[in-house]
């Protein structure tokens, strides 16, 4: 696991092996044992170790997981396989200047935790890693993003969109998930990360001055990478729960597109991966 | 620039939403009928769109203001976002206003703050009008604590704010039986984790500050009170989490 060194913070933050202690010792936590001490401090994550044990006791204590919960995990696998692989790649090419690496190092070393993290909660029911072509060319290397690891501003753009859909993508997998609340909010602590990705490299395209549209946050539908329409369609929402927001506070327009993100359907998701999936 | 640079967003605003849904309540009660049986009916009211929440507060004041909120009901866990919202308007609309605003902060960083006003600003607005008669009272900050006219004491403040609210809404979503409600939770913590790297990254520009790890937390509602009592004038507290 070469790659992952480069954030041994977050790498040894979850140990395969320990999470699969954690998850053989599921009948233990079942019958109202505790995990041990020394096992959560291995796992030095703040709110993952007890979200993982009340996740083996929800999602394991049958034995295998609900079908709808594996289903969403798969899904959630596929996304980080996508970010992780373009990340451990994109690093390895050289593209990304030095002042930034850190930046992506980073986000690579919490993309390939998430892989490890929800490989080991699905275990056999594990999807494996498709084969992935980051031109967007399904297989022919000559997509639209054909320089994407020699050509910086590519990289970036492809980075962006990723994760934007990623917020977008497991923001539409909560109503599944709801009924099981400690997978629910495992999945959301992974989904508030992927926005702060997201937030860093919009910032970053724009080299960090917040002019529109190189800022932290989605202004209306708008995006200014070409043929990413669809990661953006339908952000310019204004009406939640039925309330048309314009018409109850003096923020803009603009502004309240900023303040709700949206989500995206697993249909809409996997046809936005496609093209990178060979 | 936004149109509405210039505006000033104060608690002003929740006067409007005041107005707006007396009307609504007012009119409701006249056709006997509840907010979900109207938003079937397609119905409308000077062209706002109508909602009410799915039920009355449990929430209890006490005679000094207390408030103690019950998370057994979706309204309170909606309450409990209201009342972190109303938290981080009212410090931005400090922030923004401030004297030294323009001086203290270049301009790439008043651009990410008056955004992020915005942001809490429509947030806490929205969740006024989506509550309606069941919403908690406005809050009375306290913000003494905070050199509103010194950089590092905002963002400091700022990125605390982000992280808490971060963590509120990752840990609070489990409360919700609702799905509409989950999901416009879903909508507001990403967002409010965009603001947490944003704010991060102008503490510390370009490094790995911006995503601390691999997990967000999600903190209890017992926690997250906690730590923003120190802001808030009114003591509130969680039951039934």
């Amino acid at each position: 696991m070469s790659t992952q060194s480069n954030a041994p913070g977050v790498l040894s933050a979850i140990d395969p092996d320990l999470t699969d202690r954690i998850v053989s010792r599921r009948r233990a936590i079942m019958q109202g044992g505790s995990v041990s001490g020394v096992v959560l401090a291995g796992l030095r994550l703040g709110s993952i170790p007890v979200a993982l044990a009340a996740l083996s006791r929800d999602a394991f204590g049958q034995g295998r997981l609900p079908t709808a919960v594996s289903g969403v995990l798969n899904f959630a696998l596929k996304l980080e396989y996508l970010e992780s692989e373009f990340y451990n790649l994109g690093i390895a090419s050289g593209v990304i200047p030095a002042a930034d690496r850190t930046i992506f190092t980073t986000i690579q070393g919490h993309e390939n935790t998430h892989v490890t993290f929800i490989r080991n909660l699905l275990g056999s029911a594990a999807r494996p890693k498709p084969t992935f072509d980051f031109t967007a060319g399904n297989g022919s290397g000559a997509g639209p993003f054909a320089d994407v690891f020699t050509n910086y501003a590519t990289f970036l753009a492809v980075s962006q969109a990723f994760e934007d859909t990623g917020v977008r993508a497991f923001k539409g997998q909560a109503a599944t998930l709801q009924p099981y609340k400690s997978v629910l909010e495992t999945a959301l602590t992974i989904h508030s990360v992927e926005a702060r990705h997201a937030a860093e490299v919009r910032r970053l395209r724009g080299n960090f001055q917040d002019n529109e549209p190189n800022q932290g946050w989605i202004t209306n539908a708008t995006t200014d990478i070409p043929g990413t329409a669809a990661v953006y369609a339908g952000d310019d929402n204004v009406v939640h729960l039925g309330i048309d927001v314009t018409t109850i506070t003096p923020a803009a327009r603009k502004e309240i597109t900023e303040a709700f993100d949206e989500p995206l359907t697993m249909a809409q998701v996997l046809a936005i991966v496609d093209p990178f999936i060979v | 620039m936004s149109a509405h640079d210039n505006t000033e967003l104060t608690a002003a605003s929740g006067v409007q939403s005041d107005t707006a849904s007396n009307g609504r309540r007012a009119f409701l009660r006249s056709a006997g009928l509840t907010g979900a049986a109207l938003a079937l009916a397609g119905c409308s009211l000077d062209g706002a769109a109508l909602f009410e929440p799915a039920g009355p507060t449990r929430a209890m004041i006490g005679p000094n203001g207390s408030i103690t909120l019950d998370f057994s009901t979706d309204i309170d866990v909606l309450n409990y976002a209201y009342a972190l919202e109303q938290l981080e308007a009212a410090f931005y609309i400090g922030v923004v206003a401030n004297a030294a605003f323009a001086t203290i902060f270049a301009a790439n960083e008043q651009r990410v703050l008056r955004d992020v006003r915005d942001h809490e600003v429509a947030h806490r607005d929205f969740f006024a009008a989506a509550l309606g008669s069941a919403r908690i009272p406005n809050l009375t900050p306290a913000f003494g604590a905070i050199d509103f006219a010194n950089r590092l004491s905002v963002l400091q403040t700022a990125r605390t704010f982000e992280d808490l609210g971060v963590s509120a809404y990752n840990g609070a979503a489990k409360y919700l039986a609702s799905a509409a409600y989950l999901g416009v939770a879903g909508k507001i913590v990403s967002v409010e984790a965009r603001h947490a790297s944003a704010i991060r990254d102008l503490l510390n520009n370009r490094s790995a500050d911006f995503a601390p790890n691999a997990f967000d937390m999600g903190n209890t509602p017992q926690a997250v009170l906690t730590a923003a009592d120190p802001f808030i004038v009114e003591s509130i507290t969680a039951i039934n989490t």
